[in-house]
């Protein structure tokens, strides 16, 4: 789950990592305020929504006074902002954080993720900070540090010392960063985060080490245990079919295409949408059912489908293991009797009770194109779309 | 011969008062599995009776923990159908009591929880498969796990993936073509899992049955890279890919946790292209995993040998 970059500062806050004062505005007049309030010379107005890539689209303003503070704030709500990960429909700007202006000697990188190959919590640290940190791996990896931390005893001061030293923080402010960076590893691994990053890590002309932006995700999987992070989610900022579909434990996510997709299983929803487009079509999106999908389920997944207009056609494809065709079969009979089916469906079927599954679909009067494999059902709704 | 599991292979069931438990456990049973007791805790001392599809009723002891229902039945293997909350204490107890296996089928648990798990399990004995996968089946010896057991037949073709489904797909295409399986093992969709590709790929080179391999993939992470140089390196017996996910858009987590693009990375085309470079034939799409493999068994001259019924 996302949360917006204010959000990740307050968090960060409690932790007692740097960040500069600020306040969340939704409405110019707020905005105002919060910059009366900062009483600071120079303020930051900043677009909140979750993509990066913010400041060269031009969603960060410095405002060195009120009235420019007033004029950005107006010019930013309610601006659709496109960024190189928003996609070209971009994001609409609703919330702002104002934000405290800073004097900024050098900015700095620093991330926190999850190694996959070693299963450590991995902190990075860069010299080349405000920069995207691929771009950094790829054109300079040299320039990148790493610290894999023991989850028995956590992240070690020497180990702070020695990213902090190696990243070239001024000598008198390499405590200071060492603080940072342990503090952030605390707020990871007690927040269940999956990624945090600071870009830019910032040192001020008055000695601070601070955050200047705060990107944090967390694993969905933890999500039961942090209440309190599940309501920083801002639905707003999310797919309408994605919401809808997760209230149903469905797992969906919108694509560009036209071919609907309903599968079982997430390895085989994916394979699934490979096959639609080696045959020539385009997927219009992942949903796994999951192993128990219910006629239930199997409703609500064909009117998220539906829901789409691009939809001109759907392909079910269904291992049935543990979950039996027949079930799938009366599944998809009621669920296409409920929504009324105008647009071409094709279903393969496979696994346990095939034969009576293929019997259900073919006696229901529906007009539903029976597919003997994958390949077949995939030529087939390309075909018919 | 067979990896990881056989018919001498006594299992219990951790969780296995829960409906899930309870559900897989009859279905391991009914394929001739040795499951021999369960753990929950609080429930020790009572048992849990089930009626297989033969008709014959089964009665399984329920113990407290791990390590008295290992030393009280002998059991060598668990399986772990704990809510995802709690699965994590459930493999470090089963880890702690030294059992050789531990098969964890639970889906969501967090992932900081498993880095601890994978802490805690460095230099024990025991080996780990899964977290949210399908299991381990022997075809015609044992099961432990949530696959469908009849689409398996007994043979030398071994199956290791990160997809139950695509999984099932695999062994399903490769039996309608009368080509019987060693071992099929599902490692799981998490990104901190316990055993990787090729902790299982060595298991299959060092089976005397295992004559070929289907390895399936998906996009995140780089566990196919890192096999596929393995294979090169060291593997003597073809080894046929497919990699799931080339038209998942990045930076989105398709169902699987671990089946992500991150920075760029993970992505299926790369995966391909360096399976391909080490040599190792990848299947055009998914229902051409079964075909492929035919094919280069053909070319090796192990198509025959493979042919199992």
């Amino acid at each position: 789950m996302n949360i917006h970059e204010y959000q990740g500062k307050q968090v960060l806050k409690e932790y007692g990592v740097a960040v500069p004062e600020g306040k969340v505005a939704f409405t110019v007049e707020e905005a105002v305020a919060a910059a009366e309030s900062l009483g600071s010379p120079v303020c930051v107005v900043k677009a909140q929504i979750h993509a990066g890539g913010r400041g060269k689209a031009g969603g960060v303003k410095v405002a060195k006074s009120i009235e420019e503070v007033r004029t950005y704030a107006q010019e930013l709500l309610g601006k659709v902002l496109v960024t190189h990960q928003t996609g070209p429909e971009g994001k609409e700007i609703k919330r702002l954080l104002i934000e405290q202006g800073c004097d900024i000697q050098k900015e700095y990188y620093i991330g926190v993720v999850i190694d996959r190959a070693t299963g450590r919590v991995v902190m990075m640290a860069s010299e080349e900070g405000g920069t995207e940190i691929e771009e950094v791996a790829e054109k300079t990896p040299e320039k990148i540090f790493r610290e894999a931390i023991d989850p028995a005893v956590g992240l070690q001061p020497f180990q702070a010392r020695k990213l902090a030293y190696a990243i070239n923080i001024p000598t008198k402010l390499v405590n200071k960063a060492a603080q940072f960076m342990m503090s952030l590893y605390t707020a990871f691994v007690d927040k269940d985060c999956s990624i945090a990053e600071i870009n830019p890590l910032v040192v001020t002309g008055d000695g601070q080490v601070m955050a200047l932006d705060a990107k944090l995700n967390f694993d969905s999987n933890a999500l039961f245990r942090h209440p309190e992070i599940l309501e920083l989610r801002d639905l707003a900022e999310e797919n309408e079919k994605e919401i809808e579909a997760s209230k149903f434990d469905l797992s969906y996510i919108a694509l560009d295409g036209n071919i609907g997709c309903m599968v079982n299983g997430a390895g085989l929803a994916m394979a699934t949408m490979d096959i639609i487009k080696y045959y020539g079509g385009e997927p219009a999106n992942f949903l796994d059912v999951g192993g128990g999908a219910t006629t239930e389920k199997v409703t609500e997944a064909f009117k998220i489908i539906l829901s789409d207009e691009n939809v001109k056609g759907i392909f079910i494809n269904i291992f049935g293991g543990i979950m039996r065709c027949d079930v799938i079969a009366n599944g998809v009979v009621e669920a296409a009797k409920q929504v009324g089916l105008s647009r071409p469906l094709v279903v393969r079927l496979e696994g346990t009770n095939v034969d009576l599954g293929k019997q259900i679909l073919a006696e229901s009067g529906l007009n539903i194109v029976a597919a003997d494999s994958m390949a077949d059902g995939a030529q087939k709704i390309v075909a018919l779309v | 011969m067979s990896i990881l599991v056989d018919k001498h292979t006594k299992v219990i069931t951790q969780g296995i008062t829960g409906a899930t438990g309870l559900f897989h456990t009859k279905g391991a049973l009914d394929y001739g599995t040795q499951m021999v007791g369960g753990v929950t805790p609080g429930k020790g001392g009572t048992t849990v009776d089930i009626t297989l599809e033969n008709g014959e009723n089964v009665s399984l002891p329920v113990f407290n923990t791990v390590i008295e229902a290992k030393e009280k039945t002998g059991a060598t293997a668990s399986v772990i159908y704990v809510p995802p909350a709690f699965a994590a204490d459930s493999i470090m107890e089963a880890v702690d009591a030294e059992l050789d296996l531990v098969i964890c089928i639970t889906e969501g648990i967090p992932v900081l929880d498993m880095v601890k798990v994978s802490r805690y399990m460095e230099g024990k004995k025991t080996v780990l498969i899964g977290p949210n996968c399908p299991g381990v089946i022997t075809p015609g010896e044992c099961k432990i796990g949530i696959m469908p057991g009849y689409i398996h037949k007994p043979g030398y073709v071994g199956v290791v993936s990160r997809s139950g489904t695509l999984t099932y797909e695999a062994v399903h295409q490769l039996s309608t073509r009368g080509i019987g399986q060693s071992s099929a093992v599902g490692i799981g969709g998490d990104p901190v899992k316990g055993s990787e590709f090729i902790d299982i790929l060595k298991m299959f080179n060092e089976d005397p049955n295992t004559r070929a391999v289907i390895m399936i993939g998906e996009i995140g992470g780089t566990a196919e890279e890192e096999a596929a140089e393995w294979i090169q390196a060291n593997m003597t017996k073809p080894v046929v890919g497919f990699i799931g996910g080339a038209t998942a858009p990045p930076g989105k987590r398709m169902g699987h946790a671990g089946a992500i693009i991150s920075g760029g990375k993970g992505t299926a085309a790369e995966k391909i292209a360096k399976l391909e470079s080490c040599g190792i034939k990848v299947a055009p799409t998914p229902s051409e995993m079964g075909s492929t493999l035919v094919e280069v068994l053909e070319e090796r001259g192990l198509l025959s040998e493979c042919t199992t019924h």
